[in-house]
């Protein structure tokens, strides 16, 4: 049989039957802007955030840690509204994980002070006594690297400018430093004192987790608000 | 045609680079599962939980396995087109860079270096150096074939050839990126889409990885083992076919009720039920070949192996379709269940065709019979028995965990709080430890009565189950 004799053509025909299922299911997607929507009520992260949510994939917190609430009632009873493409559009790359050890995060931004991540992160199991999760407190003895932030956000096309991503930078940790820090307490307890002047991996991974769901209220006003001019405009037509 | 043209020595060389990353593997696999249930365990940044996890899943998927499987192909490519390889010194640089870029690959996820997609977390640079690699792999598959002696390709063949060009589209289009450094980067596709092109990617890995060159082993070193030609050929051309064609459309049943547009759901579902079909092929031109000589399992030692292997690889692709219908990956997405799904796949179908390979090659490469009989019973009832209980315990728990997460009192609220549904899962996690210790313990069986019959050892030459072939 002729195909069988023939290990160019064999290798040919494969390729172009997987290319096939490739190209309908995600190369042709990619070019439907309905696949990946955009909003205005829908912010990039800061460079502070960025580099916390680096920190993140560093660490591989979504092998633990999915970042997808899915509609089904039990889920959005749990964690809160579920999510839209929209939310994830500065998303490189996507953290919605595969496996859901400890809770999902999507909607954890604004749920605690920042004080309880600080005291969750270096210690896990003295806020929930059975919790699996690692101690992450060496993450505030360690500086963070904002040598590349603005290669970064460069890359990612988030459009700030070269002092912007500075602004950014030391804002953060103007806020972060100051005596009336709502988390000074416990931040500096986790943190060696060498170290607290400073913006450390843990200042950024805990502004990451604070920016975690936080624009999708705004993102369901903006839809409440759009459907409800939708209405009343249908109603002075009639 | 002689044997003694053909050149055994990379596959020799990978078929103890496969023990060796198994090992590696294995012991990471299992601090990995002991720290779910004791997590002082993590003792160090590089120890941790999420660095380590990713350390034992590329350790096995590209150490252990694909070792196994460049070993084997470099085998039944020589066999099947009675032609040498057609580059030797090519291949043996093959090995070196191989076992090299693994050990980076291991040293970069303890540091860190991660990309976090699954099954393509190494950074850049070591995208390139794998890609090298398997261009020089292909160049050896394809040159070899061009050379070859025996004019038809048999069954075996299509599955390498569909694994080598297969396996290049994925890693290529998955890992596209923007280096920001030599240790970082960017994908280039955001959001939904890089979820999408991802899963793409995850789904295929298993696929091209975990299942076409195994079925290729299954395909070459059963009939060899039982000498008895494979049954259908005609059964074997339509399952190779639409296997090939379909794997490529299921990726999203792993982005099930996500925000991944519900079509592109739908279209992966539909392909993962029709993938019975060829999965079953194989599975049912498998127990045919055997031709009811069934007492083969007791007197040959190695048709058990590929025999259960098969039929793990049965039930896996029966369980997989299963759990990405949307009324059940609702309840199991996310949970031990999937994770029991992936370990009978890796332990029972993956670990029992490459191991029973890798034996019947060096018997026949040294022209010898296998150190002992006894011990490769007892690897064999150990790996068997470890594996039940692990993925057995995983899929209780995660039906256990499914339903606490959905559990509603009369007034819709919530049952349990997420940390009650963890502290339930300790004792699975504890049994799945054991579990994971017998396994372990078969494959130092495993290894140690390798490379006693690679050294040209015998036990007995009066050991019970000696190869007829
Ligand atoms: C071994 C798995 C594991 C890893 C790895 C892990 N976590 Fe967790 N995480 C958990 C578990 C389990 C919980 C629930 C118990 C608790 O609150 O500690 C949790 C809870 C959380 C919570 C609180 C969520 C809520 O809604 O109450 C946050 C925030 C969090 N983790 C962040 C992280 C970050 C950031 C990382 C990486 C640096 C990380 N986790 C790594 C398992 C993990
Ligand atoms: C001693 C035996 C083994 C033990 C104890 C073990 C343990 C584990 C643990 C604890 C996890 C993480 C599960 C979770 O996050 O909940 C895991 C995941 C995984 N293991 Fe193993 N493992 C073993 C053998 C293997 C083998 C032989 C392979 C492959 C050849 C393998 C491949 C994987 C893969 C691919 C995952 C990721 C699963 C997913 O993302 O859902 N494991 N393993
Ligand atoms: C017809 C064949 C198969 C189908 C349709 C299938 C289907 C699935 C589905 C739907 C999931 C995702 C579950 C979830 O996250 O909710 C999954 C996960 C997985 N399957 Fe299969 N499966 C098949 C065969 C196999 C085989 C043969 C293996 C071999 C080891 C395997 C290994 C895996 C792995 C490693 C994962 C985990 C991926 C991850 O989340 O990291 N599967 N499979």
């Amino acid at each position: 049989m002729g195909i069988y004799s023939k290990p160019a053509l064999f290798a040919l025909l494969s390729v172009v039957l997987i290319l096939a299922g490739t190209f309908v299911t995600t190369i042709l997607p990619i070019y439907m802007p309905s696949t990946q929507p955009v909003s205005r009520y829908i912010k990039p992260y800061t460079a502070v955030e960025l580099e916390g949510r680096d920190i993140y994939i560093r660490e591989g917190c979504n092998n633990c840690h999915t970042q997808t609430v899915r509609p089904l009632r039990t889920e959005v009873a749990r964690y809160g509204e579920y999510s839209k493409p929209e939310e994830f559009a500065y998303d490189r790359p996507h953290l919605w994980g595969s496996r859901r050890t400890g809770p999902d995060l999507a909607r954890v931004g604004g749920k605690y002070p920042d004080a309880w991540h600080y005291q969750h992160l270096s210690d896990p199991a003295s806020v929930s006594p059975v919790s699996n999760m690692p101690a992450y407190g060496w993450l505030a003895g360690r500086r963070l690297d904002t040598g590349y932030t603005f290669r970064k956000v460069s890359v990612l096309g988030y459009g700030y400018s070269r002092q912007e991503v500075t602004e950014q930078i030391d804002s953060y940790r103007v806020r972060v430093t100051a005596p009336d820090y709502p988390a000074r307490d416990v931040r500096s307890r986790v943190t060696p004192p060498e170290f607290r002047n400073y913006l450390t991996e843990m200042d950024a991974l805990v502004a990451y987790l604070q920016k975690l769901g936080r624009d999708v209220k705004e993102l369901e006003q903006g839809r409440q608000v759009a459907l409800q001019e939708n209405e009343s405009g249908k109603s002075e037509v009639q | 045609m002689k044997e003694s043209v053909h050149d055994y020595s990379v596959v020799r060389g990978f078929a103890y680079s496969a023990l060796f990353w198994l090992i590696i593997g294995l012991v990471v696999g299992l601090w990995l599962a002991a720290e779910m249930f004791y997590p002082r365990l993590n003792l160090t940044p590089w120890l941790s939980f999420g660095r380590l996890r990713v350390v034992h899943t590329n350790g096995l998927a590209f150490g252990f396995a694909l070792a196994g499987i460049f070993s084997c192909t470099y085998y039944m490519l020589q066999r099947l087109t009675r032609t040498p390889i057609a580059f030797p010194r090519l291949a043996r640089f093959h090995l070196y860079l191989f076992n090299a870029a693994i050990a980076l690959a291991a040293l970069s996820l303890f540091a860190g270096m991660n990309t976090s997609k699954e099954y393509a977390e190494l950074e850049w640079p070591l995208d390139v150096v794998v890609v090298i690699m398997w261009v020089v792999f292909a160049v050896n598959v394809f040159a070899t074939l061009a050379r070859r002696r025996e004019k038809q390709m048999y069954i075996s063949l299509w599955y390498i050839i569909a694994m080598t060009v297969t396996v290049a589209v994925l890693y290529i289009i998955n890992n596209l990126s923007v280096p920001v450094n030599l240790f970082k980067s960017y994908p280039i596709y955001a959001g939904v889409n890089d979820a999408n092109v991802q899963w793409w990617y995850g789904h295929n890995a298993v696929g091209f990885v975990f299942t076409v060159p195994i079925l290729a082993m299954f395909y070459y070193y059963l009939p060899k083992t039982v000498n008895l030609p494979i049954y259908s050929h005609r059964l074997s051309i339509i399952s190779f076919w639409s296997l090939v064609f379909a794997y490529l459309w299921t990726g999203a049943h792993h982005l099930m009720l996500t925000p991944v547009p519900e079509w592109i759901q739908t279209v992966a579902i539909a392909f993962s039920i029709f993938l019975i079909a060829p999965s079953w092929g194989s599975v049912v031109n498998g127990y045919y070949t055997m031709r009811g000589n069934w007492d083969l399992m007791r007197t040959n030692y190695l048709t058990k192996f590929f025999v259960v292997g098969i039929t793990f690889y049965g039930l896996q692709t029966i369980q997989g379709p299963t759990q990405g219908l949307r009324t059940l990956t609702a309840f199991f997405h996310y949970t031990d269940y999937i994770v029991g799904h992936v370990h009978m796949g890796t332990m029972g179908w993956v670990t029992m065709i490459i191991s029973a390979s890798l034996y019947y090659m060096v018997q026949e490469m040294n022209r010898t019979e296998v150190y002992s009989v006894r011990l490769a019973n007892l690897h064999f009832y150990l790996i068997l028995a470890g594996q039940l209980l692990y993925t057995v315990t995983m899929w209780i728990a995660g039906i256990q965990q499914g339903a606490m997460w959905k559990a509603t009192n009369p007034d819709g609220s919530l049952t349990y709080s997420f940390i009650e549904t963890v502290a339930s899962l300790y004792p699975y996690w504890k049994i799945r430890f054991v579990g994971g210790l017998v396994y372990f313990l078969g494959i130092v069986v495993f290894v140690y009565n390798f490379v006693m019959t690679g050294r040209g050892s015998k036990k007995s030459s009066l050991d019970p189950g000696m190869r007829t072939a």
